[in-house]
């Protein structure tokens, strides 16, 4: 009995990993590779599905791109589990850079935040050029106000612009201020369940499908601007760091060729981001 | 209303044209996942055995060990696999973070104790039948072990079904050490949390409705092996 519920198993267990045996060989044939964290905003916003297979076709390298928020993406970097960095937010980079865990970063695009919130607008926001203006005018009015709070690029640019309004909504936490420690997608989904307000950026905005009653209210400020830098993982801090292929994906993204693959990006017509590799101090 | 039928239209129309982004993440799902199942029961079995039916110190406290396991969140999971085999950990020489390997990794801990758990119940029900039978024959240790997995052989499916609709639903270990990487590492669970995040919320149902479509075709099939195998 024993012999043959055995002969039962292994039949099973053979034809069960008969059946895989594609995916085993497929996931083992991508060998040639690089390893990209980078945000949610590039992943979200359908930039990287249009981008990475015309970076592939000219060089052979895949791109894997693992995406996290800036802070998340900058500590996996700092680990060595990645090869390219590629995030939003200058200061943090810049650390990253001067910390010698990169040697040079380098600015890519720019693309802008905006602040979405219902259609019907309690905190008479809509139309304003004075971003941390409406922020006054959502706190004054405790309108629902829905924050990543998960310490990524868009988190840290909230919070700066917070800070520039001289108020601090961490007080008004749990109240009408929500701190929900996730991506940019979920946040839009939570502002959009609770009718709130949420600085989100403008590229995972157009791809987002479910806004319900949410509308861009503010735009256009220049304290909106959301630039990204991208860099090489120092080769002499982690010697695993595939440094050729790693830097053939910076160079070209900051290529001519790169810079129009990424201005090419659009949805409905709307250019998504903003090449500006050539812009002296962005 | 809207929502669910168009995400079950949906779910009808990915698995009928099948297209190969969906089959990879299914294959990939599959792959992981029973692989994880077939290592956790090769490990987990005779573990459960043993402690239901053998003697030996620290036996008591391992029951509770294992029992207590069951409940171990998945991301938890995901982190101390994650810091175990990121670059910076003591396993970061191998290279495995962001592979199935890691997911398998990841599954196979987090499922362990669920299978050894199941299968130490199972057998301690059946030993009630089976203790005179075996101390009168003298039976040892290997002899008892392998006596009794035969005879639950069947029962103990039920703990390894469990395993699987644990593994093949989790999102949190897998999320984390396997970096939902498209193309490499994208299982259905994650799929799912991305097109969730997207807001294509009948996407994110309709790959619901696929999993639980798939989960459904391996316990069927395991339903109809066990039936044949008892005639």
């Amino acid at each position: 009995m024993l012999r043959r519920s055995f002969a039962i198993g292994c039949a099973a267990a053979a034809a069960l990993f008969g059946l895989l045996p594609g995916t085993v060989t497929q996931a083992g044939a991508a060998d040639r590779f690089i390893t990209v964290a980078s945000t949610t905003s590039t992943e979200d916003s359908g930039l990287f599905k249009d981008l990475l297979p015309k970076f592939t076709a000219k060089t052979g390298i895949g791109v894997r791109v693992v995406a996290k928020g800036t802070g998340q993406a900058i500590d996996l970097a700092k680990r060595g589990d990645a090869d390219v960095l590629f995030v939003h937010h200058k200061p943090s980079e810049e650390k990253f850079v001067a910390e010698g865990f990169a040697t040079e970063r380098k600015p890519v695009m720019y693309n802008d935040f905006i602040v979405v919130g219902p259609a019907k607008d309690p905190a008479g926001v809509k139309g304003s050029k004075d971003v941390t203006d409406a922020l006054a005018r959502i706190a004054a009015a405790k309108a629902p106000f829905v924050s990543r709070g998960d310490d990524s690029g868009t988190h840290k640019a909230e919070l700066a612009l917070w800070t520039a309004a001289k108020l601090d909504p961490a007080k008004a936490d749990g109240g009408w201020y929500k701190s929900i420690g996730q991506g940019m997608g979920p946040t839009l989904n939570t502002a959009a369940a609770m009718e709130g307000y949420a600085l989100a950026d403008r590229g995972t905005w157009l791809n987002f499908r479910n806004r319900g009653d949410l509308a861009v209210l503010v735009e256009g400020d220049k304290r909106l601007f959301n630039q990204y830098g991208v860099m090489l993982v120092n080769p002499a801090k982690f010697a695993h760091v595939k440094a050729g292929d790693g830097q053939a994906f910076v160079d070209w993204l900051v290529s001519a060729e790169g810079q129009k693959a990424i201005a090419d990006y659009t949805i409905g017509g709307q250019p998504l981001f903003f090449p500006n590799a050539n812009e002296p101090g962005a | 209303m809207h929502d669910f039928t168009q995400a079950l239209a949906m779910a009808v129309q990915m698995i009928v044209t099948l297209d190969a982004d969906l089959a990879r993440i299914v294959g990939l799902s599959l792959r992981v996942s029973l692989t994880a199942v077939l290592a956790a029961t090769l490990i987990g079995l005779p573990l459960g055995t043993a402690v239901a039916a053998l003697r030996f110190p620290g036996r008591r406290g391992l029951s509770v060990a294992l029992n207590t396991l069951m409940g171990l969140p998945p991301v938890v999971v995901g982190l101390v696999v994650f810091l175990l085999l990121s670059r910076s950990g003591p396993f970061g020489v191998l290279g495995l973070l962001f592979t199935p390997a890691a997911m398998i990794v990841a599954q196979t801990v987090l499922i362990l104790p669920i299978v050894a758990s199941l299968a130490r119940q199972t057998v301690e029900d059946l030993l009630v039948e089976y203790d005179d039978l075996l101390r009168v024959t003298g039976a040892g240790p290997f002899h008892t072990l392998t006596t009794l997995l035969s005879e639950a052989r069947w029962s103990l499916v039920t703990a390894i079904l469990a395993g699987f609709g644990r593994a093949s639903a989790e999102v949190g270990a897998v999320m984390i050490v396997g970096g939902n990487i498209e193309h490499a590492t994208r299982v259905m669970t994650t799929a799912i949390a991305l097109e969730t995040s997207k807001g294509d919320l009948p996407m994110a149902l309709g790959l619901g409705v696929v999993l639980m479509t798939l989960s459904l075709a391996v316990n069927l099939a395991a339903s109809l092996l066990r039936e044949a195998a008892r005639r």
